[in-house]
């Protein structure tokens, strides 16, 4: 059964993604470290952790777009489940410092022993170990994602309700993760790390191996999602999206439907945040910024809902955008961020991937008729869901 | 910041203004008089006293006490009267009035200005009469608060003399409460002590109870009974007063909170439209009320003390217009996808917020708070601050305005028809994307007033609207829409829940426990407290 998943998972468009994201995991370590200096096909080294985290947050937005674009649900918390599976790497990372931190203590992280900690707490036991921090990576957004949805979905908490509660979950937690006594490390967050599995972690070596890593997960990550959305639960998840009340009535658990797809996501987003906190060095309370969650929605937005590649190609291109645009005029970044949300949502309600599929007239994204869209406000009740109108539109 | 420096500012040039005529009609204690103590015998000293006393010169005090001590000597070189104090074989001298330094002098240069008990006694009551008696009230209040504090049983008389003149009453509280503490110190008979200690008791504030404390210790034993008690009662009576207080505080977070959601439950709750933007309108209106300020102050100078609330209407209209402009442009096409709005709008508040930072910098800008805000008073146990309490009339009054417009005037009739059922509201003649145009104006513009009252609490900067927003849809989606009680109980529960929080759990934690708080119970009403009655199943 599940090779016939994983075949059914290989279809062409997915085949090739992987194939593309397998080549750059070879090509740019190749590129950087054996090319030399002088050739034009060189890179130079900041470039790769650079497009290593961009690969990271594009494996978010895909996360994102497998509960949205797929599901219907928008969460806008989604950076929480980044920063927890970012956190859990950073406390592995802390405890591979070892006495070489500016206190010299052998078993505390510097922060401790300037927060007066006598012992290590109880929580970050473990994480000297490589394979336990993977498995709390896992473990920690899955199981929170496990307890926020069955509580939310079963109560049938759904559209914009949900969100803002997605939201406020987030927000909570930076609150939270903010706070001294929690034993993160306060507003300064988890850094200075030295080592990741005994490689130092600035050589440039180890970047491409991270680097490589990040492509490596973001490709099974699509072959994960592809393998979701293609099977029969996938086609539910589209029923769910688009006529929630409808496919309940059929005789489908929405609610385990749901929670699936948002356990996985948050499964995701958490390996996403473990991959970028070595390549970026940090990781502190403002990745839980609810207005993080929110610029992950339009890197799904802008490259194209319920496509799997759209998501991968909106994270690229935005944060790409960002940096060039941040270095060259910083003042208008904000202009150009939020002109894209308008514009996208006005203009390009199925991204850049859909209006290509559109254009070259392939087969188009799932379901795109919204009769309603016309009438301007067609809603009976003042809270819709999108039950009607629906996300791929 | 900014604001209240500028408060303080404007506290200290008040307070120069009053104190230099107070100052001028006293005459000023000279040298001469200062000298003529160190001559003749007793009668011209105490007439020299008389002297002094007469100019209700402050610095005479210290030199009458000087004087009462023993450390005021005459120089025998020029006879001048000096302070002076032990010094290695010598004396340091200092001049008694302006308290420059005069060098040393040897033991054999200085003669001590002599007193007898006659005179000490003359000085006790010169300085009491200076002090308690005083015709200045900042005087009076400082010299019986060292009074209570030292607890001198040498001072309990002219304490009494004081108190009985006394007519202001928190200056009499003081003296009670010394008079009290004196009795407690000196051997006076059992009943007398009993009876301070329930004056003490029945003052029930934080002094009282610190006396009381202290005095748990030193007094008889038949008497602890007594203080104990006491101490109970005043617990007791502060802690009531700290819910209280903590009710005040709440009620005053929970109508910031109110005027930040109000306009956000319009919107939510007729148009199901999620306007992330929001708070970049509650911004708009703070800096259209900066404007409106600068605006004043450059050409109609007197009407300054009217700014703010020019900047009412004027705060209200234009951002009601900004309002507008956005759901005719943007918002109108997107109606019916909630998300997408959600979105649109997020985008929006992103290049309002840069556009302010562009054209206004991203410092913040001063608003000038108008008199009638500042300062606080007690009430009971209570402090109230001025512009909280302004703050809380505001919202209650924009509460009633609204509902008024909703539900006495055509418009808001409108408004509830579309909310019920947008598609019979249209075919019963309504035009719907009017009511919806209005509705956004509506809700915007009221998000402008919240901006001008939080100009009077908070910092006009690009990032205002930020820090409401979150809180705001907490509220909104607490409360449930179409029903603007909802949004009225969701704020004043949330705001007073936090600050019943905040001494247990500290601030952040208490916001925490909030969040938490709200995301359950929207397990348990997905759709707020007031939710909508509506068919079961969503369409």
């Amino acid at each position: 059964m599940i090779t016939a998943m994983i075949l059914r998972a290989l279809d062409t468009r997915a085949v090739w993604v992987v194939s593309i994201l397998l080549l750059v995991a070879l090509a740019v370590p190749f590129a950087n470290l054996a090319l030399p200096v002088s050739s034009p096909l060189h890179i130079p080294d900041y470039v790769v952790p650079l497009f290593g985290k961009y690969l990271t947050y594009a494996m978010l937005a895909l996360a994102l777009d497998l509960v949205w674009g797929y599901c219907g649900i928008l969460s806008l918390g989604h950076s929480a489940f980044f920063a927890l599976g970012g956190y859990a790497m950073g406390m592995y990372l802390m405890r591979q410092i070892g006495s070489r931190g500016v206190y010299g203590n052998p078993v505390l992280p510097d922060f401790m022993v300037f927060l007066n900690y006598k012992d290590l707490p109880w929580f970050w036991y473990g994480f000297d170990n490589f394979w336990f921090a993977c498995l709390i990576v896992v473990l920690v957004p899955g199981l929170l994602a496990f307890i926020f949805g069955f509580l939310a979905f079963r109560s049938r908490v759904t559209g914009v309700y949900l969100s803002i509660i997605t939201q406020a979950l987030t927000y909570a937690l930076l609150l939270a993760f903010f706070r001294n006594d929690l034993g993160f490390g306060g507003n300064n967050g988890l850094t200075d790390f030295k080592d990741i599995l005994g490689f130092n972690i600035q050589s440039v070596t180890t970047r491409a191996a991270l680097f490589a890593a990040s492509a490596i997960a973001l490709g099974l990550a699509v072959l994960v999602c592809s393998a979701i959305v293609n099977s029969k639960l996938g086609k539910v998840m589209v029923a769910v999206r688009d006529a929630e009340s409808r496919t309940r009535f059929l005789g489908y658990r929405v609610d385990n439907v749901k929670l699936f797809a948002f356990v996985v996501s948050a499964i995701i987003a958490g390996v996403a945040g473990a991959l970028y906190v070595p390549q970026v060095g940090i990781i502190n309370p403002s990745e839980f910024a609810p207005e993080n969650s929110i610029e992950i929605v339009i890197w799904t937005a802008v490259g194209g809902r319920a496509t799997l590649v759209g998501p991968i190609v909106g994270g690229l291109l935005l944060n790409f955008g960002k940096t060039m645009f941040t270095s060259i005029w910083p003042d208008y970044w904000l202009y150009a961020l939020g002109g894209v949300f308008v514009f996208v949502t006005l203009f390009l309600p199925k991204g850049i991937v859909g209006a290509i599929r559109g254009v070259f007239g392939k087969k188009p994204a799932p379901r795109a008729d919204n009769t309603q869209a016309e009438d301007g406000g067609q809603t009976d009740a003042p809270l819709v869901t999108d039950a009607h109108p629906d996300p791929a539109e | 910041m900014a604001t209240r420096l500028l408060r303080l500012t404007v506290l200290l040039i008040a307070s120069l203004l009053v104190a230099v005529p107070v100052a001028m009609a006293q005459s000023q204690a000279t040298p001469a008089l200062v000298d003529a103590l160190g001559q003749g015998g007793f009668p011209q000293r105490e007439a020299a006293v008389a002297a002094l006393v007469a100019t209700t010169d402050q610095r005479v005090v210290p030199i009458l006490e000087a004087l009462s001590d023993g450390d005021l000597y005459t120089r025998k070189s020029d006879g001048k009267v000096v302070l002076a104090a032990k010094a290695g074989g010598g004396f340091a001298l200092t001049d008694p009035l302006d308290q420059s330094g005069l060098g040393t002098a040897s033991p054999s240069d200085i003669d001590k200005v002599k007193i007898n008990n006659g005179l000490r006694g003359k000085l006790r009551t010169a300085i009491g009469q200076m002090t308690l008696l005083s015709t200045d009230r900042a005087v009076r209040l400082s010299a019986a608060q060292s009074v209570l504090k030292a607890a001198d049983p040498s001072t309990l008389k002219l304490l009494q003399a004081a108190l009985a003149a006394e007519n202001d009453p928190q200056l009499k509280n003081v003296m009670e409460l010394a008079e009290a503490v004196i009795v407690l110190k000196t051997d006076s008979p059992l009943a007398a002590k009993r009876a301070a200690i329930q004056t003490v008791a029945g003052h029930g504030d934080r002094d009282a109870l610190t006396v009381l404390t202290a005095a748990l210790a030193t007094v008889p034993v038949e008497l602890k009974p007594d203080v104990q008690a006491g101490i109970d009662g005043i617990n007791n009576q502060l802690q009531l007063w700290g819910l209280a207080q903590n009710l005040v505080y709440g009620l005053s977070l929970g109508s910031v909170l109110l005027l930040a959601a109000i306009g956000l439950a319009i919107t939510f709750g007729v148009m199901g439209v999620i306007n992330m933007a929001h708070g970049e309108m509650v911004m708009l209106g703070a800096y259209a009320t900066f404007v409106v300020q600068q605006l004043i102050q450059g050409y109609l100078p007197d009407l300054s003390d009217w700014s703010l609330m020019i900047s009412i209407p004027a705060a209200f209209l234009f951002t009601g217009l900004v309002g507008i402009v956005i759901e005719r442009s943007i918002i109108r096409w997107l109606y019916g996808r909630p998300l997408e709005t959600l979105l649109a709008t997020w985008g929006l508040s992103l290049i309002l917020q840069q556009a302010v930072r562009s054209f206004f910098g991203p410092t913040n800008r001063p608003v000038l708070i108008p008199d009638w805000m500042t300062g606080q008073f007690s009430l009971g146990g209570l402090d109230i601050t001025w512009n909280r309490l302004w703050i809380v009339v505001f919202a209650i009054l924009v509460f009633a305005a609204l509902q008024l417009v909703l539900n006495r005037t055509p418009l808001g009739l409108q408004m509830r028809a579309v909310t019920q059922n947008r598609r019979m509201a249209s075919s019963m003649g309504i035009r719907t994307p009017f009511v919806d145009a209005m509705t956004f104006g509506l809700g915007s513009g009221v998000a402008g007033l919240a901006g001008v009252a939080l100009t009077q609490i908070d910092n006009v900067s690009p990032n205002l609207g930020q820090g409401y927003i979150i809180d705001s849809f907490m509220v909104v989606v607490f409360g449930g829409v179409g029903n603007l009680w909802g949004t009225l109980i969701g704020a004043l529960s949330i705001g007073v829940a936090n600050k019943f929080l905040e001494p247990y759990v500290g601030a952040v934690l208490g916001k925490i426990i909030i969040l938490v708080l709200i995301i359950l119970f929207i397990q348990r009403r997905p759709r707020g407290m007031f939710a909508l009655k509506g068919r079961a199943v969503e369409q």
